[in-house]
């Protein structure tokens, strides 16, 4: 019996081994580059889309090694305290800012990237890279508002309707410093792009005020609550509303009459790159129309490439939650980079304002 | 009093086993909510088709395999060491191995990033899989110490003595008496560091670098969008796969027992 234990271990170990040399050895590719995205960013080939990063892969014989993070900050802290070497990272727009200003991101060679001709003009020179120098666009979105139309008679167009006596005990809000004090900043006439201490304490005042009447603060679980009419309404991104919207009939999806907050995620080469220029010709295979198309339709968000409409599913491409009107965008506003203490400030502030 | 007694079981299995099952359910559905929409093996399918998330599945297992066979070793040799100390010097040693266990896992986590990133810039290295299944290896090793001790407590050291005085050289004596008597400890150090390692998300989150990535990793970083059913496929898998092992182990000690009884009547 321990014979065969032992052949067995052996065994067990020898395959370990050899997957891991395998994954080492670069299996016939020229070269490979590190590409560091957010979870579930990427159309991934399951059900009948298409593996973006795998024909990246066959088209420029190049390995790809695929590693996802959940949130920005999570981005800034492990670039900022390992020396990992990233090839293409996909920071939001202030996360960019901060990244630019600490000299984390380098410049990037745009003579490599034809593509980025085609990347619409609204998108180009964002505040957070005035001269688009760092960037490119990869995905944008606005935060849109989400309600279930069995369960209030009201229709909501407002950030206000989140402070609905009404509703009370079915109101969701973002669990999420930043996306809730820029919709409690809205109502107080701030601007959430940035703001002082002061501001934040304004804010905080009215979020206050919700706190009796939200069911609870949630960021993923929103999907379950409101598709399964869990909850009358909540905020959440405009593409993530489109998913929940083809999931349950009753919901319906509106653009705030106050405007909202415009986010756009680019693709950044970190200034410790290995392969440069790897990493360009990944960003300028991700920027033509066609695979921008295929990722957007994957993730619902939309694409600020031209010509990407061409191979959009026709749903996605007329919808308006999506793909807001130019007069809407021109409501909206960008976030940028609050300085750490102010930050920190926020968190804390928020952190009491849950409990 | 007993319906009582088996109204609790039935409850806590209810709880224990409940979201497994509503689990292993939802991979069948048709659809990617928590709403039924009908029967499907889409999801399995698409599990085997996805490179990420199999990739990922790889490297988890050669991980834990390959850190758990190590720690065994190293922790069982650190163990018949720390049993030969006398005194203070023991405890000390000892106390030293337990601190791993207990200090907090973000702590390891950081503290060994920063080591590896010193190390990295000083001799030109990256974090990926070598880091990663160092730092397994060091928080896998004091849980083989803390299993093994006892066992070499509670040995008759006699029965070392007894097999030299019978001809066994030292190698032979260890190998044939010390370690027979010190398996079960052995195993199920062994055990606790392959269950540990598989689990373990924060110590491989900073140490992972910009190449590897393991299943606990992967799965985190969904929860931005919403976890892929696909999961749900992998992770009922894997519940098959356990239940199917500890049958096959119950079944062989069941075996070996009657075996056992047999003998003593003989």
């Amino acid at each position: 019996m321990k014979k065969y234990l032992s052949i067995l271990l052996s065994l067990v170990i020898c395959a370990a081994c050899a997957t891991v040399f395998a994954g080492c050895g670069s299996g016939g590719y020229e070269g490979e580059i590190n590409v560091y995205n957010w979870g579930e960013y990427v159309a991934d080939g399951s059900e009948d889309y298409e593996d973006t990063v795998e024909l990246f892969e066959k088209e420029y014989n190049i390995k790809v090694n695929y590693t996802t993070f959940e949130t920005n900050e999570e981005l800034y802290n492990i670039l900022s305290s390992s020396n990992s070497a990233y090839d293409v990272i996909f920071p939001s727009d202030y996360m960019v800012e901060k990244l630019i200003a600490e000299d984390l991101v380098q410049k990037l060679d745009y003579s490599k990237i034809p593509n980025y001709d085609k990347i619409i003009d609204r998108f180009k020179n964002m505040q957070y890279d005035p001269k688009s120098e760092y960037t490119v666009p990869y995905s944008w979105n606005v935060t849109g508002l989400v309600y279930n139309k069995t369960m209030t008679d009201k229709k909501p167009d407002s950030w206000e309707s989140l402070w609905d006596k009404d509703l009370e005990g079915s109101i969701l809000q973002f669990n999420n410093s930043r996306d809730a004090y820029a919709i409690a900043m809205q109502l107080c006439k701030i601007n959430p792009s940035t703001f002082t201490k002061a501001e934040v304490d304004k804010a905080t005042k009215k979020l206050k005020e919700q706190r009796p009447l939200l069911k609870k603060y949630v960021m993923d679980q929103v999907f379950a609550e409101m598709e399964n009419n869990q909850a009358a309404i909540a905020p959440y991104y405009a593409g993530d509303i489109y998913t929940m919207m083809t999931n349950n009939k009753d919901l319906v999806g509106v653009l705030p009459k106050d405007g909202s907050n415009l986010f756009v995620d680019n693709m950044c080469i970190p200034k410790n790159a290995q392969n440069v220029d790897g990493a360009h010709k990944f960003i300028d295979f991700m920027t033509s129309p066609e695979m921008s198309a295929a990722n957007m339709n994957y993730i619902t968000y939309a694409s600020p490439v031209k010509g990407a409409e061409k191979f959009l599913d026709e749903d996605l491409k007329n919808s308006e939650l999506v793909y807001p009107p130019d007069e809407y965008l021109d409501k909206c506003y960008t976030f940028h980079n609050i300085d750490d203490e102010t930050y920190t400030y926020m968190q804390e502030q928020f952190v009491k304002v849950m409990s | 009093m007993k319906k009582l007694g088996k109204i609790y079981t039935a409850l806590i299995m209810f709880f224990m086993y409940m979201p497994i099952i509503v689990l292993i359910i939802f991979s069948f559905n048709d659809g990617k909510t928590t709403v039924w929409k009908g029967f499907t093996l889409n999801w399995y399918r698409d599990l085997f088709k996805d490179e990420q998330i199999i990739g990922a599945l790889w490297n988890t297992l050669a991980i834990a395999i390959i850190a758990s066979v190590i720690a065994t070793v190293i922790g069982t040799m650190a163990a018949i060491g720390i049993n030969n100390f006398k005194g203070k010097k023991r405890l000390l040693i000892q106390n030293a191995s337990n601190i791993e266990i207990l200090s907090p896992d973000i702590v390891t986590g950081v503290s060994l990033m920063l080591m590896f990133t010193i190390a990295g810039v000083a001799f030109h290295f990256q974090m990926g899989f070598w880091t990663v299944l160092l730092a397994h290896i060091t928080f896998c090793t004091p849980y083989v110490v803390l299993s093994v001790l006892p066992r070499i407590r509670h040995m008759d050291y006699s029965l070392y003595e007894a097999a030299l005085d019978l001809g066994c050289n030292q190698w032979q004596a260890f190998r044939k008496v010390v370690i027979h008597e010190l398996m079960p400890g052995i195993f199920t150090g062994f055990l606790m560091s392959f269950t540990y390692s598989l689990d373990d998300f924060v110590i491989t989150y900073f140490t992972r670098g910009a190449t590897f990535q393991t299943l606990s990793v992967q799965i985190y970083t969904m929860t931005h969008q919403r976890i892929s059913p696909k999961i749900n496929a992998l992770s009922a898998l894997m519940f098959v796969a356990v239940i199917i092992l500890m049958l096959i182990i119950n079944i062989k000690d069941r075996r070996e027992e009657k075996e056992q009884e047999q003998k003593v009547r003989i």
